[in-house]
């Protein structure tokens, strides 16, 4: 797990609310047996018509929205399935942070073990980034801050143990093994066993 | 009263290995853990790479439901899986399940099916019990009182190497369901209408228990419909109280415990339930009594009407409008005039045998309308077996359905089984978001009775004036 403390990009803007997983990665692409590649298929549906072709009026179609990775999304944002094909898809075609007034729980879990950072704000701040979109943003994981182009700091919260594993690129895998011994003692000593 | 707890805290609390800190999250102990083809290819390479076995193979129980077809066979040597990459999925799941020492439901077993179906189904899912599976709608099991929630692929790895979980404790919501449900109104438009209620997102960061008379009066499959759907309301978990109808439902079945265990299971399951003056983060209530069938009209279950009320005008909202637009839906007139194409009756939602007789029930001596393609996909092989026994296929084949081998099918169409661009689709399932039944399919979520009502009508229809 590499390191990350802190991302500066423009932002780019998907305001629909309830994006959910299905419309970030559809289901007919989850057959893989990799974590790879999958950000030619992030949002496929809104990004290509019927016949592949790019569907332009889609933000992400945008020639502004080229290197953009910062995505400004609507409210409950990554409800629906559990798939982590979604954090790999966003993580795959570029963009790290996603911010939004709710993050829907389990797709924020998945992004905080592949690096994408989920930020929410309050809905004051969510309706400037809404209609701002294209500023420059620069965000430190270490701070849990996001700091505006006018060098306003707005703070957002971030589980301290996430946020201490990403900035030291530690793996949580290895952090739960270091419990291995505590595991097979409840195993021994719980009054019933499953 | 001091150290009250809700049955969620007892659950939790007992199988909390590390307690939780301001810097470090619980390390929570799981019971079960369920595994599929989707979710978990990834996780089994992690443990490739690091060289590490699965811990606890003996708490691990595997199937295949997602991407397998559900065409009918004659013999699971028949099987044709869709698609190359389905077909290497599947193939990696035998592979791992093999290499790893797991017990796989996979073809060939009668007691393959959907992962939520076979759970309770073999009385692997108990009370008390913690389960996950790369799965949202592992909720599904907390029907039974159990702690059950969906994880992604990383976390199914944590699980497969140390049988245990880093989780943040969730508040609780609790769901008071007073009166009794009406004839024609099931448990699956009772939850669509506590969605619509609190909405998609209502139960984010909660675990919700579903309590009070509406809740009780219901059988263990109906519960399990209301719980499947928690997460739709962005819960983490659902969770409905042990009481003697769960007991019955377990007793005998494959994989629950006999003898003296099973009235040691039963005398500590029934300290399972929240005690009186336990208390709530949040409580909501509804009744049930005045319930009609509830069907969907957007992209979200949220988006949910009556089925003789008026799609409501929201359209000032651009999310709603979108929604609206997609749907190619009305405002201001109810979803019964609206043509159906597609009829799927399946899904971990409303796939189990009373789901199917009560699509029976409605369907027994009418015909599907002319134009309409009606899918029965059975939640596993052992519910199609026992359907088949009570003559409800001859009911579904004579009206004009088509019979299916079990699998989760139409629901997210990742097995071939999908609606076609611009149709519309009344369906038993979960999701009614854009594109989830296939490019372009228009979802309408509804109970089994109203699913089979709109095959006959040929548009969205109320079940109730089918009912004898």
């Amino acid at each position: 797990m590499q390191s990350i403390t802190r991302i500066q990009s423009k932002s780019v803007v998907l305001p629909t609310r309830d994006i959910d997983t299905d419309q970030i990665i559809p289901a007919r692409f989850l057959t893989t047996t990799s974590r790879e590649g999958l950000g030619q298929f992030l949002f496929h549906d809104l990004r290509f018509d019927k016949d592949g072709e790019k569907i332009t009026s889609f933000v992400l179609n945008q020639p502004a929205a080229e290197g953009c990775q910062i995505l400004i999304g609507g409210n409950n944002f990554g409800c629906g399935s559990s798939r982590e094909h979604a954090p790999w898809a966003l993580l795959d075609y570029g963009i790290r942070a996603v911010v939004s007034t709710e993050i829907a729980d389990i797709f924020r879990n998945n992004s905080l073990k592949n690096g994408l950072i989920p930020i929410v704000v309050d809905t004051t701040m969510h309706q400037y980034l809404l209609q701002n979109p294209g500023i420059d943003l620069d965000i430190s994981i270490a701070d849990a801050t996001l700091t505006l182009p006018d060098g306003k700091v707005v703070e957002f919260p971030i589980d301290r143990f996430a946020r201490y594993c990403l900035v030291k690129g530690i793996d949580q895998l290895g952090y739960l093994r270091e419990q291995l011994d505590t595991i097979r003692n409840f195993e021994e000593t719980r009054p019933w066993t499953p | 009263m001091r150290g009250a707890k809700t049955l969620f805290e007892k659950v939790w609390s007992d199988h909390v290995v590390v307690d939780e800190t301001r810097d470090t999250p619980a390390v929570l102990y799981i019971d079960l853990h369920l595994i599929h083809e989707v979710t978990t290819p990834q996780a089994f390479s992690v443990l490739q790479q690091h060289d590490l076995a699965v811990r606890r193979p003996d708490l691990t129980l595997a199937t295949m439901d997602h991407s397998t077809p559900t065409t009918p066979v004659s013999s699971f040597k028949d099987v044709k899986v869709v698609g190359a990459n389905a077909a290497r999925q599947i193939a990696r799941m035998e592979e791992n399940c093999r290499d790893f020492g797991i017990e796989l439901l996979g073809f060939g077993s009668e007691q393959r099916g959907i992962v939520h179906v076979i759970g309770p189904e073999l009385g692997a899912t108990q009370p008390g019990k913690t389960i996950v599976c790369g799965d949202s709608h592992t909720s599904t099991h907390g029907a039974f009182g159990a702690l059950a929630f969906g994880i992604g692929t990383t976390e199914v790895g944590h699980v497969l190497a140390t049988q245990c979980l880093l989780q943040r404790k969730p508040r609780t919501l609790a769901i008071n369901v007073d009166g009794h449900l009406p004839a024609g109104v099931s448990s699956k438009d009772l939850i669509l209408a506590i969605i619509g209620q609190i909405g998609v997102d209502g139960g984010t960061g909660h675990v919700i228990e579903y309590r009070g008379p509406a809740i009780t009066a219901l059988d263990m499959e109906a519960r399990m419909t209301i719980c499947n759907m928690s997460i739709e309301a962005g819960a983490r978990a659902g969770m409905i109280a042990p009481d003697d109808v769960t007991f019955e439902y377990l007793q005998g079945r494959p994989r629950s415990p006999r003898g003296a265990d099973w009235d040691a299971a039963v005398a500590r399951w029934r300290e399972l339930p929240s005690d009186a003056d336990a208390e709530f983060d949040q409580s909501v209530s509804i009744s049930a009594a005045q319930l009609e069938p509830m069907v969907t009209f957007g992209t979200n279950p949220g988006m949910v009407v009556g089925i003789n009320e008026p799609v409501p005008d929201n359209t000032g909202d651009p999310s709603y409008r979108k929604a609206l637009d997609y749907m190619r839906v009305p405002t201001g007139k109810p979803l019964t005039e609206t043509t159906v194409d597609v009829v799927f009756v399946g899904s971990c939602t409303n796939s189990r045998l009373s789901d199917l007789q009560q699509a029976a029930n409605i369907l027994q001596g009418h015909k599907i309308a002319d134009g309409v393609r009606m899918l029965v996909v059975p939640g596993s092989q052992q519910i199609k077996k026992e359907a088949e026994a009570l003559g409800l296929d001859r009911i579904f084949i004579a009206s004009g359905a088509e019979w299916r081998e079990s699998g989760c099918s139409m629901c997210l169409g990742m097995n071939g089984d999908t609606v076609s661009n611009g149709q519309l689709s009344v369906s038993t399932s979960n999701r009614n978001f854009e594109g989830r039944q296939g490019i372009g399919a228009r979802t309408v979520l509804a109970s089994p009775m109203t699913a089979a009502a709109s095959a006959i009508a040929g548009r969205v229809a109320d079940p109730r004036q089918y009912l004898s």
